[in-house]
This record gives structure tokens, C-alpha cells and sequence, in this order.
């Protein structure tokens, strides 16, 4: 079971004079259980192109199958694709509006039919997941700080239970620390749970420790799609489209090109450390 | 949804009448809306119309932007015609059950209709060449001698060219936080008026959350860059007529002579 992408096309203000090609014939295959960084720099269409995952845009042209089922499909349910695709938008903290914590996270899956005691363990059970502490679930979400909000909406769509979880830039505008945490705990949940994860970012630093596979945007087309070392492996490529590969690449490729026989395709810190020690100790024998 | 709204949308392009001075549209387009119930006679609508016409060539807008905003008032438009048509005394034509269509309910009829169209593209023209910045520009200028009577016009300006601006950027905002919401599985289509009703909190106490919040750090960047009111305010980019300015008022001149002629000549000829 996977989402498929096959040609999807997306125009912005199709017939107006602020007509805007959004994706440029998107193909791709998401199978069950990935963790999947999008990349791109601002305006590269990645919002865009999470919000068809759950059918809010519809492409201009082409198909997108989930489950095997084509969710353009005239009878689709789109209300069940919606529970099992959870979108957490940019700056989720804006959609709270409860008057508390718990009840706002509750919203999600209320909406689903779910009988009360069940909405209720599932928001707490969500609430536990994004590790918000416990004392904040009655108070106004409105009082919480900027990366607590974050948290509850981002509980407010796990609540739902979806098999895919898709996170537009959890963590814009978070400190370093709050950012850390944040990710860690998506990936935590992601190996408990086994769930599909879309993380967008724009940042590769963000995404190289944590995904099994990059997916990188530019003008609305897919750059490149593959293993994070492959990636980077581009990274002069990148750097013309305004990103950039993790700040460890650079240094492994200066060092490779002074002579240490360092490994340049590690992607994290500790991968990096790891392999400068080896060439070090490798060196001295 | 509410994208379709023409009225007071600029369309972006390059033309004359785009780089009229915004006071020359305004006070044109309040001499053409009077003009249409000033002038009445076929003849006059038919200069008026061709006026219209030739502006809207000049202007390189689109026509179906025009006719776009005719979609928002055509309720309203549908009452006053109905009204006229039914409502008026006189030589009766055609009677069904209680309603009656009398001869001068028929021409009222159509003369109103005929001066709503035209009122109403004649003022989407404005709108769609000149920026909403302009717009205010305009009328702050033309309504400073109100100061005298303590009318605070630049306040006034200011609140009006503020607003406007945030029309587009509310309208976005809404857009995001009803998606964010359906895809928490809100539901804003179904339901009877009540649930309806019930279904926008989720939609509006975030909205009004945002809007405050907007217009908080508007006011204190506005502030922070010395903002104290019209007193002494300089403008970057003063309003200076141009030589096609004054060819633009001759031209509206010439029109309305030429509408009160052709009336006059009507009726002269028993047309
Ligand atoms: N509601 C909209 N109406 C018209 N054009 C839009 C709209 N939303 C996005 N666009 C345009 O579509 C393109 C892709 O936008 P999108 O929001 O998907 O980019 P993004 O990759 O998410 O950028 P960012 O990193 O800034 O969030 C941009 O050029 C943008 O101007
Ligand atoms: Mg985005």
C-alpha cells in the first residue's frame, strides 16, 4: 500500500493574468513505513504538493492513487482519505482555537464519529506522543508558548490516527533546542509506529539525520529523489538552487581533497566524527 | 469563492488610462455615474455606452473582468428591475393574476437596468486600473479641504488604504485555516443552518485571533517608524497631474456635452 504520484500537474489562478504553475509534472511513489524529507527552496511548491496528498488541491492534470484507489475516483470518500492522510500545515499553531489543550486536540478525531471515550483516549494518547506535559492539557492554547502550540496542533492531527503523517515545516520559527525535540520526537513515533512520514523542510540539516529518503523540489519539478548520501552527493547542484548539503559535507570533501581518506558520504555529525577518526587513526599506523 | 469579486480589484497591466492620475478616475467616474441619470434619453445611453466602450479598449483590461463583477450585484439588480416593472402605474400591457406590466413600468424598467450595468462597469474600470493605494491617494487629496471642517481625511485615507490591504491577506488566511481544518476532518459544506453556523468557530476564532494579531504589529511597525497622523506627512510619491490628465477631464467634458446633445437632439427629432 503506497501513495502514488503519476504526472500530477498543479496551476495557481488557472485563467487569470496571476496564473501560476505550482508543479511541473510530478511522479512519485511513497511505499508504507517511509520517512521521507521533501526539500526546496521558498516557493518550490512543496506546500503545494503535500496538500494534494490529502485531495484539499486538486491537480490540474494527472492521478493520484492511495491505497491502490484513485482518490479523483467521482464516489472516493474523501473524508476517510483525509483521516488517513494527516496533514499538519505550516504554522499549524495557527488553526487552535479551543478553549483548551485537550479539547482542541479532541476536534480531529470527534470529527471522525468516534464515540466519546475514544476521542478522548485518543487525544490523550496523542497529546503523550508529542510529549507536552501533562499540566498544560486544560489550559488555553492560546497561553502556551510558541513550540507548546506547536506540539498541540501537531497532537490535534495525530489524534486522527493516520497511516501517513505529513509535517510542512515543523520547525519554522523554533529555537535550535525546540527544533531537536520536535524531530526527535517524529522520529521516535515514526519507529514505533511504523507510519509514512512526509517531513518537509528547507533545511538539509534538519532532514539528513532523521530520513531514509530525500526528495528535493525546485520550481515545482523533483529535482532529485533518493538515499540522503546520493543527495549530497550533488552538492554544488544543490547550491544552485538555493540549498545546501549539510555543513559535514563540506568539510569531508575539503579534507577528502587535502588528502585524508575520509568517507564523503557520511550525512550526520556523529557519522562525520566517526569517519575522521577512522582516517586519523588509519593514518598514524 | 470570494475571489470572484471584481469590484475593487486591480488589474495589473500597462495602458493610459492605468497611468491616469487617480483623482482624473474618481472624479470621472462620479461625473459618468451622474451623467447616466442626468442623460435620459436612448440617444444619451448610446453615447454613454460608447464612451464606456472606447475606455475600456484604451484600458487593455480584459471585458469578462468587467462582467465579472456584474455576478455580485445581479440580486440586486434583479429587485430594482422587478420593482420598476411590476410597481409602476400607468397604460397596463400585460396582466396575469395580480401582477400587471404597465407601459412606463417597462421603460423605468429598462432605463434602470441599462444605468446599473453601465454604473456598475463604469466603476469596476476605475477599480481594476487604478491600485487601491492610488485610489485613497486620490481621495485623501481630494477631500483635504474637508479639513477645515475637522473631517480627519488623512485618518480616514489611512484606514481605508489599511483595509483594503488586508482584504487580500485575510482572504488567504481564511483559505489556510479552513484547509487546516478539513483536513482535521471539519466539515463546512453539510449540515442544516445551526450546525453550519457552529461549524465556523473553528474558522473564525482563529481568523479573528490572526487579525488582531496582524493589526497589533502593524500598529506598533507603524510606530516603530514614527507614525504620529497627517500633520506634517510628506508623500514619497506626490499625486502631479500630467499633461493627459488635462486631456483626460477635457475628454469627459466633451463627453457629457456630447450626451446632453444627442438627448437634446432626440428629442428635437420626436425620436
Ligand atoms: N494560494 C495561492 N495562490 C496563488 N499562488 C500560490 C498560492 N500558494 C502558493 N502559490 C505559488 O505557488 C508556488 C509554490 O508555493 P508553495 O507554497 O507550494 O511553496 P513552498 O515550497 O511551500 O514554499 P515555502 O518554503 O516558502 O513554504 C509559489 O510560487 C507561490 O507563489
Ligand atoms: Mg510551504
Amino acid at each position: 500500500m503506497s501513495i502514488i504520484l503519476d504526472h500530477v500537474n498543479y496551476i495557481y489562478g488557472g485563467g487569470t493574468p496571476l496564473e501560476r504553475k505550482a508543479l511541473d509534472d510530478i511522479c512519485l511513489q511513497i511505499p508504507d513505513g517511509q520517512f521521507v524529507g521533501i526539500i526546496g527552496h521558498t516557493g518550490s511548491g512543496k506546500s503545494t504538493l503535500m496538500q494534494h496528498m490529502n485531495g484539499l488541491l486538486k491537480a490540474t492534470s494527472g492521478h493520484i492513487y492511495f491505497n491502490g484507489e484513485d482518490i479523483y475516483e467521482k464516489d472516493y470518500d474523501m473524508k476517510k482519505l483525509r483521516s488517513k492522510v494527516g496533514l499538519v500545515f505550516q504554522y499549524p499553531e495557527h488553526q487552535l482555537f479551543e478553549v483548551d489543550v485537550f479539547s482542541d486536540v479532541c476536534f480531529g478525531p470527534k470529527n471522525l464519529g468516534l464515540d466519546k471515550k475514544e476521542v478522548q483516549l485518543r487525544a490523550f494518547d496523542a497529546l503523550q506522543k508529542v510529549g507536552l506535559p501533562m499540566d498544560l492539557y486544560y489550559q488555553s492554547p492560546f497561553d502556551l508558548s510558541g513550540g507548546q502550540k506547536r506540539r498541540a496542533a501537531i497532537a490535534g492531527v495525530l489524534a486522527m490516527n493516520p497511516e501517513v503523517l505529513i509535517l510542512d515545516e515543523p520547525t519554522a520559527g523554533l529555537d535550535p533546542r525546540g527544533r531537536d525535540e520536535i524531530l526527535g520526537q517524529i522520529r521516535q513515533l515514526q519507529r514505533q509506529t511504523h507510519m509514512t512520514v512526509l517531513l518537509v523542510s528547507h533545511s538539509m540539516e534538519d532532514v539528513a539525520e532523521y530520513v531514509d529518503r530525500i526528495i528535493v523540489m525546485n520550481r515545482g519539478a523533483v529535482l532529485y529523489d533518493d538515499e540522503p548520501k546520493e543527495v549530497f552527493a550533488h552538492y554544488k547542484e544543490l547550491e544552485k538552487v538555493g540549498l545546501a548539503a549539510p555543513q559535514v559535507t563540506y568539510i569531508l570533501h575539503e579534507l577528502k581533497k587535502r588528502g585524508l581518506a575520509v568517507d564523503v558520504n557520511a550525512t550526520t555529525v556523529q557519522e562525520a566524527a566517526d569517519t575522521v577518526c577512522a582516517a586519523l587513526r588509519d593514518r598514524r599506523k | 469563492m470570494l475571489r470572484d469579486i471584481t469590484l475593487g480589484q486591480y488589474y495589473q497591466t500597462e495602458s493610459v488610462i492605468h497611468r491616469l492620475d487617480p483623482r482624473v478616475k474618481l472624479g470621472g467616474t462620479l461625473l459618468y455615474i451622474v451623467s447616466l441619470f442626468v442623460f435620459n434619453h436612448f440617444l444619451g445611453y448610446i453615447v454613454a455606452a460608447v464612451f464606456l466602450g472606447i475606455v475600456i479598449r484604451l484600458s487593455h483590461v480584459p471585458f469578462r473582468f468587467m462582467v465579472k463583477g456584474m455576478k455580485a450585484i445581479l440580486f440586486l439588480m434583479l429587485i430594482t428591475v422587478g420593482f420598476n416593472l411590476f410597481l409602476t402605474p400607468g397604460e397596463v400591457l400585460v396582466r396575469f393574476w395580480i401582477f400587471k406590466i404597465t407601459k412606463e413600468g417597462l421603460k423605468l424598467a429598462v432605463n434602470m437596468a441599462i444605468r446599473l450595468v453601465m454604473l456598475v462597469i463604469g466603476s469596476s474600470v476605475m477599480t481594476l486600473t487604478t491600485t487601491p493605494n492610488n485610489l485613497t491617494d486620490g481621495m485623501e487629496k481630494m477631500l483635504r479641504p474637508l479639513r477645515v471642517l475637522r473631517v480627519p481625511v488623512h485618518e480616514v485615507a489611512m484606514m481605508m488604504s489599511i483595509a483594503l490591504r488586508f482584504i487580500p491577506i485575510l482572504m488567504e488566511e481564511t483559505d489556510k485555516i479552513m484547509k487546516a481544518q478539513i483536513a482535521r476532518g471539519a466539515d463546512f459544506e453539510s449540515g442544516n443552518i445551526l450546525q453550519r453556523a457552529r461549524a465556523m468557530v473553528p474558522l473564525l476564532v482563529p481568523l479573528f485571533i490572526s487579525a488582531f494579531r496582524r493589526a497589533n504589529d502593524l500598529a506598533m511597525a507603524m510606530e516603530a517608524r514614527c507614525y504620529r497622523g497627517g500633520d506634517g506627512r510628506t508623500k514619497m510619491k506626490p499625486l502631479v497631474y500630467h499633461k493627459r490628465d488635462g486631456a483626460a477631464y477635457l475628454c469627459i467634458l466633451l463627453y457629457l456635452a456630447a450626451g446632453i446633445a444627442a438627448g437634446n437632439l432626440g428629442r428635437a427629432l420626436g425620436l
